[in-house]
């Protein structure tokens, strides 16, 4: 059964549309990604399932339910939580208070300390920094503190936008490796990527999206040996012969 | 918590020890001394620049109109309070004006309050919709406007026009000012410790994180200023008792600068800092600098420059000097607390040791 299911979804900035009508589907427990090049209107899906922009038309269902231009707070309710491009934990709070805003929305205060706990296991490296202010950490640690700061909401989709931008390949990998094990754990993840060889070979199905379109879907590994995606976005040209 | 509760207690002791020596002090000099002007001063700015840091060190919001929102609560409280018998002298061009009754001091301060706060949520359905610098703008138009409207020949009757009001209850002991802003401060302190004061501060460091968070931006940012303008008119109402009388001409924007200036001195986002800020900015304005603006003669020698006014131009290089020199001002976004003072004097003591 599906967990999200987004349908016709159109959304236009100013006149200009960004998403021309796209339609997917994360199934429960599963990873599914959006990759595509800038500007393909990737971040622009996820800002719309968030309620962040008003949508034109199309619909959004998540658990079977209608969330279709909720108020964004309704959507965080609802157990969809977004790890934002670029981080964007808050510089100027510490770790731990950083954690606390991401459970800004529950009301159970014993299991907010339980979640923490789960954080803390999953990262030991936040709980020795919880009273650094969150601007001081590196690059890597950021990732984890967006990623921790997700998971204090509790949610049942998590949304990320590209995680490892910016990121040494070497914490790529960690970051890819928190995926995993957040999937063997039973998390369902919608997860956008440039770099779109390490989130097909992590992803259980992918749809490749180009100008506000999808235009091609199929298992991480079809993806992965189609020739037109090779081409264009895993940086692999055609041998000369 | 434990330590949270040690804290409080060592707090409210601190606090306790204060009063005692307040008391103790206006019983040893005379109440007309500088000092103690100084301290009635400084506590009621201190009030209203910890209201303005709410909004404008914790929330991100750059408002001005804290002249406005003070105004309107000086006005509130001295319209309500002045006793009736008074009142055909004071709006002796308007036949006693139209309010014929008094209340007691203490809920006139409440409704000071009350109507900044009122106003505040007014003027923040369209205004907190704007960002920055039009936020700034538009808060300090709104503080323009209060001033024209308050004085306003029609509206005389209820508000002396621009004439004085006075003949209000003050207060003569130090120590109820001191008591009316250690309550508001610490209320502020508990919002801000709060889950809301922690909404505040995410929305001050990254508007699109704490949104994406579920929090909402908008009753967040309506919250922080109708609380900042309520204490803000809590705080015009004090500084009416201080002053004895009050008229329009004292709440221009310079005033709301000089609240700004308190807060950027003493750090934006740390009410101890306020605080601090406060009655160091009174003191030197008031009462350090003052020999600025008298001659002086050094025998038969007079010393170039001073004369009066002079102050206000060292005053000025202080300032600068303290932007340029202490960017994040006196204390930055920390709090003082004894323990950091302890483990800073404890650290110095093991490394000469070492």
């Amino acid at each position: 059964m599906s967990l999200l299911k987004v349908t016709d979804l159109k959304v236009s900035y100013g006149g200009i549309e960004a998403l021309k009508g796209i339609s997917f589907e994360v199934p429960k427990g599963q990873i599914v990604t959006l990759i595509g090049a800038n500007g393909a209107g990737k971040s622009t899906t996820l800002r719309a399932i968030m309620g962040l922009v008003p949508l034109k038309s199309g619909g959004i269902t998540f658990d079977g339910r209608e969330i279709t231009s909720l108020d964004t707070s309704r959507v965080v309710a609802e157990g969809i939580v977004l790890v934002p491009e670029g981080r964007r934990v808050f510089p100027n709070l510490t770790v731990l208070e950083n954690l606390r805003v991401g459970a800004y929305l529950r009301r159970d205060t014993e299991e907010i300390e339980n979640s923490l706990r789960y954080v803390y296991e999953r990262f030991p490296r936040l709980e020795e920094r919880s009273w650094q202010m969150a601007g001081t950490l590196s690059g890597g640690e950021q990732q984890m503190l967006a990623v921790g700061r997700a998971l204090m909401a509790r949610p049942k989709l998590l949304m990320m936008d590209e995680p490892s931008l910016g990121l040494a390949p070497l914490v790529v990998r960690d970051i890819f490796g928190i995926i995993k094990r957040l999937l063997e754990e039973g998390m369902t993840i919608l997860l956008i990527e440039q770099n779109a060889n390490a989130a097909l070979r992590a992803a259980d199905y992918g749809y490749v999206m180009e100008t506000g379109r999808i235009t091609l879907e199929g298992t991480g590994e079809e993806l992965l040996k189609n020739q037109r995606v090779r081409d264009a976005y895993l940086g692999q040209a055609r041998k000369k012969r | 918590m434990n330590t949270k509760k040690r804290g409080l207690v060592i707090g409210l002791i601190l606090l306790a020890l204060l009063f005692a020596g307040l008391y103790i002090l206006e019983n040893t000099i005379s109440s007309s001394t500088m000092l103690i002007t100084i301290l009635k001063k400084g506590v009621i700015y201190a009030l209203i620049a910890v209201s303005m840091n709410l909004l404008n060190g914790f929330t991100g919001l750059f408002s001005l109109g804290q002249a406005g929102f003070m105004l309107i609560g000086a006005y509130t409280y001295a319209i309500l309070t002045i006793p009736v018998n008074m009142r055909g002298m004071i709006y002796q061009y308007y036949d006693g004006g139209i309010v014929q009754f008094a209340l007691p001091a203490i809920i006139g301060i409440l409704c000071a309050g009350l109507l900044a706060a009122f106003f505040a949520f007014l003027v923040g359905l369209p205004v907190l919709r704007l960002k920055s610098d039009y936020l700034a703008i538009a808060t300090l138009g709104f503080a323009e406007i209060i001033r024209a409207i308050i004085q306003y020949e029609g509206l005389g009757p209820l508000t002396n026009g621009s004439n004085l009001l006075r003949r209000f209850p003050t207060f003569q002991s130090v120590l109820y000012p001191f008591a009316a802003a250690a309550i508001c401060i610490g209320a502020i302190l508990l919002l801000i410790n709060s889950t809301y004061g922690r909404a505040f501060k995410a929305i001050r460091d990254d508007e699109v994180a704490a949104e994406a968070m579920g929090i909402n931006l908008f009753f967040h940012k309506q919250l922080s200023f109708v609380v900042s303008s309520f204490f803000a008119g809590i705080g015009g109402a004090l500084l009416a008792m201080y002053q004895g009388s009050i008229q329009v001409a004292t709440f221009k924007s310079a005033m709301t600068y000089e609240i700004l200036l308190i807060v950027v001195i003493g750090g934006m986002g740390s009410v101890t800092g306020s605080v601090i800020a406060s009655f160091l900015f009174v003191a030197s304005s008031e009462w350090w600098l003052r020999f600025l603006d008298n001659e002086m003669f050094i025998g038969t020698f007079q010393v170039p420059l001073l004369r009066s006014g002079f102050r206000m131009v060292v005053f000025s290089v202080i300032i600068m000097a303290v932007v340029l020199f202490y960017r994040r001002g006196i204390m930055g976004d920390k709090e003082f607390s004894l323990t950091r003072v302890r483990n800073r004097l404890l650290n110095r003591k093991a490394g000469r040791n070492a």
